[in-house]
């Protein structure tokens, strides 16, 4: 166990090597320019040149590569072209809202669709099952933006009972920084209950054909359960796969969403610096996320062992 | 039975607990009755306006730094720092003389010292600073509040230069002055009626300023950037909502009380809701302009920029970007802004009536013969992809054969600053928008200086037109002034720098119980009251 382990957390190293080298190249083979952007819609070729020089980005491709190799093995990730601060003190800066939205969503999501879920494949065909599957479609097919929209019209601005956007740190005001997530967590939080309620349905389903499932019935055991303690405890596994990918897709930053309800998440910063060409930045974020996403799913494996103890490392 | 009704009464009473908290948490950000929440065009990025010719780190400036002149509603300098100024009988030396309890946010006094660092760092980067500086024999301190400007000959816009609110001149204490022109400031201590409350800022989400308790406005009255300055709320904070329908429900349900630049498109809406009001603080507006790339055919011939005046018709333009016909003149021929001292309409003839034949004329006689014409298309910003898609049509209507080539803002502002061939790394056409005083005069508006290899992307070249724009700047008679002026459009309608291609303003949206908006161009804070 402890040396999977190791090797697991081993693994990290090439995989974001790998990932280092090609957001580089991607980034600086493209031909564009923040010394542009940063010198504004006014500026001349001269002003550009002058802070382009002044960046170093007038340097050779591979000379700016090795700079940022060096910084990245002694733990700087550099600081914002524009911002000129350091790179992890923005990603830190945006790693409230974003974890907070994603553990509502997550939140919102387990409690709502694992016993819609079950209980869609627990009356699989009757009327319950296709009323659960077809409003899991629709929120599925809603697009977020839209689902936001509405959101912000009929409870913010029709009934004004909660805020239209923004954040505010649980630090601040805890009620307001309740106050400030409702919205966006029903937005988001439907399309990950839709998703999970989907996989959990035809999980337990799968499982409910099962030879020991109707022998446990046999025997003459409660149907709650069976439900519970036969069915989807052995569903559990790929139940929990669908949860952490959604967890890693969440803290990866949902430009959307953030973007509606104008909060300053990781999805935000991630975008801005896209637009801006703000490259240590876009690095920078890729590199974390990337490293959360490969560790969210050593957390995965391991819960495995937990949920099906044939599993073993 | 008893159990689940029990059960069921305890959970609607919690529904109304959570309910009463949530509307709590609502009413909360009202209570801050002295906070003015404005919802800004951009995200402030860059702190040091001059260091970038961002519109929003200009906004900033005028915030938290004073300076020595403001322009008045009729674009008169007038002292803002200084209390008066001489100058000598030959116009050569200006004595200036700063105003009593000038103070910076740090507690420090202003004085000369401070004044001419800040100039000697601003006219190294600012074109119309420049221009000032090419004129001037020497800047000296004379004492702690006096200071002498010596001109090598004599220059008529000396105070217009140091009262231009665009790209103006901030003064900053000395230490921070004298920062490298081509390196960001490190220190934001102005002397202005806001403070920067750097340990507040959060980027891509929130600046805040505070009011500045020591800062001694001045006693005469308030008129646009000239006069008092009074802050009359305690905070104001900028909010960067990307989302214009966000911003949009944000001001209608009270959270944010100032919108600064609505989509054109949402005017009629905003202005039919009683709790907003719509107010164009833009007298002059701004100027959308089609830039031709002078380096490559067609467009290094100045037939080829011709056609395009008879190819452009002012009204196409301003329906796909506008709309509203309150927002837009009908036409305006005036490379200085219609409105302003400077309009001229001489030599505006072929852009007033849209002439296809004469258009394909031109580009025959320029030697045109069906090559592509690349023209770079922002698909993010609406207003600049709107006049792009006017142009795509006007083009093929006249016979050319259009490359349009689809990017995001950033790329565009990367791809036009390049040199190279249109058809690898450069381009022919782009669309760009500039205006208020800066535009309205030929020294500063930075899209008509033609001075080649110097001048802004597009890279416009007549070395006949920067002459008279030269004379333009010496002369201090205003009716000598207007003369030289004609002549300069006359010859701009000759060689094109760039197209106008329509004057349009950008109103702002505030609740109804915001009053004191100062008609001023660009967006300022002081004198607003919020009630």
């Amino acid at each position: 166990m402890w040396s999977y382990l190791i090797r697991r957390i081993l693994a990290v190293i090439p995989v974001m090597t790998v990932v280092g080298i090609v957001v580089f190249l991607i980034l600086h083979l493209n031909p564009n320019d923040p010394a542009a952007i940063i010198a504004g819609d006014h500026a001349t070729a001269q002003d550009i040149e002058d802070i382009r020089r002044r960046l170093g980005l007038d340097r050779p491709i591979y000379i700016q590569f090795v700079d940022w190799v060096g910084r990245l093995i002694r733990g700087d990730l550099g600081s914002s072209i524009f911002l000129e601060r350091p790179v992890l003190h923005l990603i830190l800066e945006r790693v409230e809202p974003t974890l907070a939205l994603a553990i509502s969503t997550t939140i919102f999501s387990v409690v709502l669709a694992i016993p819609l879920g079950v209980l869609a494949a627990w009356k699989a065909g009757t009327w319950i099952d296709q009323v659960i599957m077809a409003v899991a479609v629709l929120a599925f097919s809603f697009p977020v933006f839209l689902i936001g929209y509405g959101l912000v019209q009929g409870l913010a601005l029709e009934l004004d009972l909660l805020p239209v956007q923004g954040f505010v740190s649980i630090s601040e005001d805890p009620v307001r920084f309740l106050a400030h997530l409702v919205l966006p967590t029903i937005a988001l939080g439907l399309v990950y209950t839709a998703l999970l309620a989907r996989m959990t349905r035809s999980t337990v389903l799968e499982i409910l054909n099962e030879d020991y499932i109707r022998t446990a019935r046999a025997k003459g055991l409660a149907n709650g359960r069976v439900l519970i303690i036969h069915a989807l405890k052995n569903a559990a596994v790929p139940i929990v796969t669908t949860i952490g990918v959604g967890i890693a897709l969440l803290i990866g930053g949902v430009v959307v969403t953030e973007s509606v309800f104008a909060i300053p998440g990781v999805g935000r910063l991630t975008i801005d610096a896209v637009l801006h060409r703000d490259y240590p930045v876009i690095q920078g974020v890729i590199l974390v996320v990337s490293g959360f996403y490969v560790m969210i799913n050593l957390a995965i494996d391991l819960t495995y062992t937990v949920l099906d103890p044939r599993i073993r490392y | 039975m008893k159990n689940s009704r029990s059960t069921f009464s305890q959970a609607v009473r919690y529904a109304l607990v959570a309910a009463g908290v949530l509307m709590a948490a609502q009413a909360a950000p009202a209570a801050a009755q002295k906070t003015l929440k404005v919802v800004v065009h951009a995200d402030l990025k860059i702190l040091d306006p001059v260091w970038t010719t961002a519109f929003i780190s200009n906004r900033h400036a005028l915030l938290i730094y004073d300076m020595l002149y403001g322009l008045d509603s009729k674009l008169v300098p007038q002292p803002q720092m200084v209390e008066k100024h001489a100058v000598s009988d030959d116009g050569l030396v200006y004595t200036f003389t700063l105003r009593p309890g000038l103070k910076f946010h740090d507690g420090a006094p202003v004085t000369s010292t401070d004044v001419v660092a800040s100039w000697n760092r601003w006219n190294k980067r600012d074109p119309m600073g420049q221009r000032l500086a090419s004129f001037t024999a020497s800047l000296e301190a004379v004492d702690d509040k006096t200071f002498r400007l010596t001109l090598k000959e004599k220059y008529g816009l000396v105070l217009e230069t140091l009262g231009k609110s665009t790209g103006g001149l901030f003064i900053m204490p000395e230490r921070v002055a004298k920062t490298d022109p081509q390196q960001q400031i490190k220190e934001y201590v102005g002397s202005g009626p806001f403070v920067f409350e750097q340990s507040e800022w959060r980027p891509g989400n929130k600046v805040v300023y505070r009011k500045n308790p020591d800062y001694v406005p001045r006693s005469d009255k308030t008129d646009a950037m000239a006069g008092a300055k009074i802050a009359k709320v305690d905070r104001v904070e900028w909010l960067y909502i990307p989302d214009h329908n966000t911003s949009l429900s944000a001001l209608q349900a009270g959270e944010i009380d100032y919108f600064e630049a609505p989509p054109l498109d949402f005017v009629p809406m905003l202005e039919k809701n009683p709790r907003i009001k719509v107010i164009d603080i833009e007298p002059l507006g701004l100027q959308g302009i089609l830039r031709p790339n002078f380096l490559y055919p067609p467009f290094n011939h100045p037939k080829a920029r011709q056609a395009l005046l008879y190819m452009v018709k002012q009204e196409d333009y301003m329906r796909a970007v506008v709309g509203n016909p309150k927002l837009y003149k009908k036409f305006c021929g005036a490379f200085f802004l219609c409105g302003s001292d400077n309009e001229s309409s001489v030599g505006s003839e072929p852009l007033m009536k849209q002439d296809f034949e004469k258009a394909k004329a031109l580009m025959k006689e320029a030697g045109y013969n069906g090559e592509k014409i690349v023209v770079l298309q922002p698909t993010d910003r609406a207003q600049y992809n709107a006049m792009t898609m006017v142009t795509i049509q006007m083009l093929r209507k006249a016979g050319l054969n259009v490359d349009v080539q689809a990017m995001d803002w950033g790329t565009v502002l990367s791809r036009r600053a390049n040199k190279g061939n249109p058809y690898e790394t450069g381009y022919h056409l782009f669309h760009t928008t500039h205006g208020g005083p800066s535009t309205a005069n030929p020294v500063s508006n930075t899209w008509f200086n033609s001075r080649c290899e110097k001048a802004n992307p597009g890279w416009a070249c007549d070395m006949e037109l920067d002459k008279l724009v030269e004379d333009w700047s010496r002369e201090s008679d205003r009716a000598k002034r207007k003369v030289i002026l004609d002549r300069i459009q006359a010859r701009a309608y000759e060689t094109v720098p760039y197209v106008p291609i329509g004057q349009y303003t950008q109103p702002i949206a505030v609740r109804s119980n915001i009053s004191g908006v100062l008609i001023t161009n660009v967006p300022v804070y002081w004198n607003i009251e919020k009630k």
